[in-house]
């Protein structure tokens, strides 16, 4: 099944192309990846009005409230992953091309945090400041999002690759990736509280970039199983 | 080292033959543990100090937790032997798994809660056990639905395959995650039994109990991965001799 690597062209090479080409890919549709921000900041503005307007009432659920509608919009986000590429060959491509496979996954899995992780860790910040968030608190917001929205992606493409191509994909995936980002979400939620009141936020800090690390090193791999399993 | 035992085993004939043999000695000693189990802490053991008699559900309790885990490891280890000697027999084997363990999670999750409200004085506390129980009910679910989603029996076999390893490296993290974070947010539970030293007039029944679950898990999973097995080799030949078909 595996043929010569593509002369001339290195792994690290062609993971900088497939980051251009996502990358430019991305940009010329700015409203899929703009959309998921934008659930992100209804969802945040659906809490205070089911509960109580108030600023320091809203403040004790403005960690959960930020996570849980983070971690909602990056699975939302995570359809636009491979499903396109799915559709019109580009993975297989990509899987025949003789380079490394999980590579080439983490490349697409960088871009797609760029374009639709890092949104939300610039809007975090913004977001918790109207949950009643204290001004210094921004740093620490703005860490905890940019660790853990990394986990969520690399996490979240695992289980974009094992339902590649299903027809119920998208209920399947929330039911497959949010048990998995459990930890991301205690962690990253735990540090969010932790810098809103004003304490040294750095134990849950590093489980999160544990995490991320972790992940960093293992999702591909698993990805890349699924994604070959989903060609067969 | 011979290996053609393991080689053997992944022969579905031989595979359905030894199941067939092993099942009513797993299920007969199921239901003798089982029954010495159930009488030894329901009528034998004595009453806790603390708890009086309503600590007894731990016979049913901590069986069905420790299957809970048990069972997930049986299908993660059998979806990996699966997916790297692509071995079918193994992959029904992780498939009929999947179903059991998700009902032992669940009887345990109902056993918790209602133990917890006489002794916590509610069905439901956020307890790192209970609720880690609960996530791991949700992998299964995840599992079982992947599973139905994919028509093709090897795809589905290879994805749930993955997807159950990549549970297994994050069910310790879900673990020691939610630990950590009930530590921190709730001071301690109500009532706090830590494991003191069991007499064993309450240890060897609740040993006892464990084993028959043991047992009784081996029993019907070998039921059904005998029935998973029928199913993928309809089409083969030593099934048709099996029932004596002319061929």
């Amino acid at each position: 099944m595996s043929v010569p690597a593509i002369k001339g062209v290195s792994p690290g090479r062609a993971g900088w192309l497939l980051v251009q080409r996502d990358l430019r890919l991305g940009l010329r549709r700015p409203g899929e990846w703009l959309q998921p921000l934008i659930f992100f900041f209804v969802v945040t503005t659906l809490f205070p009005l089911a509960t109580d307007p108030e600023l320091s009432r809203l403040r004790d659920m403005a960690p959960g409230a930020l996570w849980v509608a983070a971690l909602l919009s990056s699975l939302l986000a995570l359809e636009l992953l491979f499903r396109e590429d799915g559709q019109d060959g580009t993975l297989e491509q990509l899987a025949v091309s003789g380079l490394p496979l999980p590579w080439l996954l983490l490349a697409k899995t960088c871009v797609h945090w760029l374009l639709t992780g890092l949104p939300l860790v610039l809007a975090g910040p913004l977001v918790a400041t109207a949950l009643g968030a204290p001004y210094a608190s921004i740093p620490g917001v703005f860490a905890a999002l940019l660790v853990g929205s990394s986990a969520l992606s690399l996490i979240g493409a695992v289980g974009a690759a094992l339902t590649l191509g299903l027809r119920r994909g998208g209920v399947l995936l929330a039911l497959l990736v949010l048990p998995l980002a459990v930890p991301v979400l205690i962690f990253g939620a735990r540090a969010t509280s932790l810098a809103m009141a004003q304490e040294p936020m750095a134990a849950p800090m590093y489980l999160l970039a544990a995490i991320a690390v972790l992940s960093a090193t293992l999702a591909p791999l698993a990805a890349a199983a699924a994604v070959r399993i989903s060609l067969e | 080292m011979d290996w053609t035992w393991f080689h053997r085993f992944g022969s579905p004939p031989h595979f359905y033959r030894i199941a067939g043999k092993l099942i009513p000695w797993c299920a007969w000693l199921a239901a003798i543990s089982g029954v010495a189990g159930l009488i030894g802490g329901l009528v034998l053991a004595p009453p806790d100090y603390q708890q009086g008699e309503g600590y007894r559900i731990i016979y049913v309790h901590v069986p069905a937790a420790v299957l809970s885990t048990m069972a997930y490891a049986t299908m993660a280890t059998a979806a990996g032997v699966g997916l790297i000697w692509r071995m079918n027999v193994a992959h029904a084997v992780a498939a009929s798994c999947a179903g059991i363990g998700a009902s032992f999670t669940f009887l345990a999750l109902v056993t918790g809660s209602l133990w917890g409200r006489p002794m916590w004085g509610t069905y439901w506390q956020w307890d790192p056990r209970l609720t880690s129980e609960l996530v791991m009910l949700f992998l299964y679910l995840g599992y079982m639905g992947l599973r139905g989603a994919i028509d093709d029996t090897a795809r589905a076999d290879r994805a749930s395959a993955v997807l159950a390893l990549v549970g297994v490296i994050n069910l310790p993290i879900i673990h020691y995650s939610v630990d950590w974070w009930n530590s921190l947010h709730q001071g301690h539970t109500l009532l706090k039994f830590g494991k003191p030293s069991m007499p064993p007039s309450m240890l060897v029944p609740l040993l006892l109990a464990m084993l028959a679950f043991v047992l009784y898990f081996a029993a019907i999973v070998l039921v059904r991965a005998r029935g998973e097995v029928l199913r993928r080799e309809r089409n083969a030949r030593w099934i048709a001799e099996l029932l004596g078909a002319p061929s």
